[in-house]
């Protein structure tokens, strides 16, 4: 097992190269100059001039693209050309934002999912599922803005009961320590920003959770369904067991490989697309932050955070994989 | 199993915390006691810097514009000056030499006193590097001349400073007043080095408190300020950055004022009784320019003016959705030098044709148009006003072919003169009719490749007017040469004026005195929030 997470590990350095040449090229093949978008449409051509020499955009691709991985090597994240901030600075305060949006969304989605999944499996053609399903269609294609825009209107202009935006209300203090802001109030023993944090949470998270939901749910019914016909549930059932063990002690674990997948990749997908959800709650986090960088041609803020995520991302998808020998203890790795 | 147990309790005990939560949550904005008053400010996107020197984007000027102060101000309504650092000064005959005498009683922000020295500390920082961006295009200055037209900036006195110009620059004062020459605590800069831009400290209305990043901006009042002190307590400038859901939180209360509206939402918050829209005078202008550069039609003023006649301005207006006004000329209104007995050219298709066939284009003509994708605060719509003007001049017999670029390359395209029609926009700096009409239609700025004027409109005549401007001291007949000026642009016709926008905000009735400026900020001092 050590030497398969190794292998894994080691496997992140060709990856990450690629990644990091295919952002690099991504970013330098959109047309536009960072030098007009920090200095704005009324720089003078030697402003500019003076500016790109600054930031060494008139080097060579190569040497460009040398000195980024350069830095990386050194752990070295590199500077924001527009806010001249350290990017790991940045990082740190924005990535904690938007992984505990992601770690809140993607718990919603799983609990109500695979419930969802189960029971829609269980009675097979009964209303609930096919009212389940129907709603679960409608959740892979809601549109995200749309959807946020109406929560909003209805549980706070409406009835006024949630807080419609950011991370905690302004006048409400929290140390922080991890940024992630339920973890820093419940650490600082602050209840008031715990609860503030918490619905602050609920609107983005159920928003950012209806496509996972509806996935999930789509594939534990589809999965379950599979599982449900095999002879050793019959057995089990001829044996006289009770229906919810056999539903969730035999069934489930079977029935969840795929389920597993889907939620790994869903995940990776949360932390790197989350751009509409954030800038519809006014999230300050990840998804945001590399969008704004993109217009404002931010190359070493795109580079780095996209080489951040994608080593996440891959780091995520290396857990997923040795949860299924948790739950398939047949599966081996060499 | 008992994990499974561990996650339902969760969610159990979040269900039980938000339904407890929602009966105390609706008092979530203002007053955390003692009657304060805070003003939320809701705006799009966040600041990229607090030192104003170095930056060109209105988000951050906005909050700069309360944290410093510039050595005269710009008035409440308009673009004129009044003392601020500054309470008096003079100019020598041949306007090269300007003396300032400062007030004696100002303290930054951080406690340290303000004297003629630090007004001299921060010009010759602005000279040190082509970071200053607004210093470089404002006087001027390139690699080989980092000062531009200041020549010097010396203490005469604790409180007297004089700055000597290489040539004499009749815009001067109302440039100083732009908030990017705000001046600020040498004793700040010093001690923060490179992280000075988020430790800023002025002498202005307000002083800085807290930013976090993206999210929200924090500034108190400053009590022992010099000039009116602030009647709200604190200043919170929140990044939300969709419109629809930026306008919700003003409807449910979370914000006080905001900028950035959807234009449908203009109705709905004129229906409110709860709510204001307040409307910016515009200092700015769209129009399409055509290019003279490269022979052909364009190059014939008659070609033009049947351009400008075979427009409909209303329909193109309509396209600003309510906050758009049909520009004749190239200033807007709100300046100073503004002639408006100019009549613009009507919309009539047959005189249009009878020109072009006077011109020997009865049979029309191939063009192109560029235009730019995303919209800009005074064109929403670029792509819509393309297509409508291609429609338009096909009545005409000119057939339009609509190139459409992200905005860096249509800027670049433009400047290199690859357009033979193309939108732009410009909007005022120091809120002179120089800054316009020089910048936008003098030769001077028709050099390919890094063009102002794109219309490579290069007319003698415009130039001798406006170089004679530059330098006469007197307003009055300053005012004379820019109305004139404006006769024979509008006579030789380089653009299509389109429209001025007055960029409208919203909040809530309770604010009271917020008076919009033209140059897109204003100090928060003057307004108030009625209880």
């Amino acid at each position: 097992m050590l030497k398969y997470i190794t292998s894994r590990l080691l496997m992140l350095i060709p990856v990450l190269i690629g990644v990091s040449i295919l952002a690099f090229s991504l970013i330098h093949l959109v047309p536009g100059d960072p030098a007009r978008s920090i200095l704005g449409e009324k720089a003078t051509a030697a402003q500019l001039e003076a500016l790109r020499n600054e930031l060494g955009l008139n080097d060579p691709y190569v040497v460009q693209y040398g000195r980024f991985l350069g830095h990386i090597l050194q752990g070295d994240l590199g500077k924001s050309i527009q806010s001249k901030e350290s990017i790991g600075v940045e990082l740190i305060q924005k990535l904690p934002a938007t992984i505990e949006l992601a770690i809140f969304a993607m718990v919603i989605a799983i609990v109500i999912g695979v419930l969802a999944g189960v029971i829609a499996a269980v009675k097979q053609y009964s209303w609930f599922d096919n009212i389940s399903m129907t709603v679960s269609l409608f959740g892979v294609s809601l549109p995200i803005f749309w959807l946020g825009l109406m929560m909003i209107w209805i549980f706070s202009v409406t009835f006024n009961i949630l807080p419609p935006s950011g991370r905690l209300t302004t006048g409400v203090e929290l140390n922080t320590i991890t940024n992630f802001y339920l973890l820093d109030s419940i650490l600082t023993g602050n209840w008031v920003a715990l609860k503030d944090a918490f619905l602050h949470l609920l609107m983005p998270g159920i928003a950012l959770a209806t496509i996972p939901m509806a996935i999930i749910a789509r594939m534990t019914r589809s999965s379950m369904l599979e599982v449900m016909r095999q002879d050793y549930i019959r057995t089990a059932n001829a044996k006289g067991l009770r229906k919810t063990i056999i539903i969730f002690q035999h069934a489930l674990k079977n029935a969840s490989l795929p389920v597993l997948t889907v939620v790994g990749l869903q995940f990776g997908l949360l932390l790197g697309g989350a751009v509409l959800t954030e800038s519809i709650f006014s999230w300050p986090g990840v998804g945001r932050y590399v969008y704004l960088a993109v217009l404002g041609r931010d190359y070493p803020v795109v580079q780095s955070t996209i080489l951040v995520i994608a080593a996440i991302f891959v780091f995520v998808n290396l857990i997923t994989d040795i949860l299924y020998k948790y739950l398939d203890p047949r599966i081996k790795y060499e | 199993m008992k994990k499974r147990y561990l996650f339902m309790l969760l969610i159990i005990v979040a269900m039980i915390l938000s339904a407890c939560g929602d009966s105390t949550s609706k008092s979530n904005n203002k007053d955390n006691g003692g009657g304060e008053k805070t003003l939320v400010f809701g705006r799009g996107a966040d600041s990229i810097q607090l030192d104003p020197s170095k930056v060109t984007d209105g988000e951050s000027i906005y909050v700069t514009n309360q944290i410093y102060d510039t050595l005269v101000r710009y008035v409440e309504e308009n673009t004129e000056v009044k003392p601020a650092l500054a309470t008096e000064w003079n100019v020598t005959d041949d306007g090269l030499v300007w003396t300032f005498q400062l007030r004696d009683d100002v303290k930054f922000h951080d406690g340290t006193d303000f004297t003629a020295e630090d007004v001299v500390y921060n010009f010759e920082r602005w000279t040190t590097s082509a970071e200053f961006t607004y210093y470089g295009y404002m006087f001027g200055a390139s690699e080989d001349d980092m000062g531009g037209i200041i020549e010097k900036v010396e203490a005469t006195g604790d409180y007297e400073v004089q700055i000597t110009l290489s040539e004499p620059n009749a815009p001067f004062l109302q440039t100083l007043a732009m908030p990017p020459f705000g001046i600020a605590s040498p004793d700040a800069i010093e001690e923060h080095g490179d992280n000075y831009f988020k430790n800023p400290v002025g002498t202005g209305p307000f002083v800085f408190k807290e930013w976090v990043p993206d999210d929200s901006i924090t500034l108190t009042k400053n009590e022992d300020y010099f000039g009116e002190v602030a009647k709200i307590d604190k200043v919170i400038f929140r990044v939300i950055p969709d419109n629809g859901a930026r306008f919700m939180e003003l409807q449910a209360g979370t914000i006080d004022i905001m900028e950035g509206l959807n234009p449908q939402d203009i109705a709905t918050a004129e229906g409110d009784d709860a709510l204001q829209i307040i409307r910016r005078p515009s200092m700015n202008v769209s129009y399409m320019a055509m290019n003279m550069d490269k022979g052909g039609p364009m190059s014939d003023k008659l070609v033009r003016q049947a351009i400008n006649m075979a427009i409909n301005k209303d329909e193109l207006i309509a396209l600003y959705e309510g906050v758009g006004k049909e520009a004749k000329n190239p200033i807007p209104p709100s300046l100073w030098g503004f002639n408006d007995d100019i009549e613009p050219y009507a919309y009539d298709v047959e005189k249009a044709k009878a020109l072009l066939a006077e011109a020997g284009y009865a049979d029309g003509f191939d063009i192109t148009l560029h235009t730019f994708s995303n919209p800009r605060p005074y064109m929403p719509q670029p792509k819509l006003a393309a297509q409508a003007i291609a429609e338009m001049l096909k009545e005409v017999n000119i057939n339009v072919e609509i190139t459409e670029s992200d905005w860096d390359t249509h800027l670049a395209t433009v400047e290199n003169g690859e357009h033979d029609m193309a939108f732009l926009g410009w909007t005022g700096d120091n809120g002179d009719p120089d800054n316009f009409l020089y910048v936008l239609l003098d030769k001077d700025n028709a050099t390919v490749g890094s063009a102002g004027n794109i219309a490579f409109y290069k007319s003698d005549e415009v130039h001798d007017i406006l170089k004679a401007a530059q330098v006469e001291m007197d307003q009055d007949k300053r005012t004379e040469l820019y109305l004139k000026v404006q006769e024979i642009i509008h006579e030789d016709a380089p653009w299509v004026p389109i429209a001025h926008t007055t960029p409208p905000l919203a909040a809530k009735s309770s604010v009271v005195d917020f008076v919009p400026h033209p140059t897109g900020s204003e100090p928060f001092n003057l307004l108030d929030i009625k209880k």
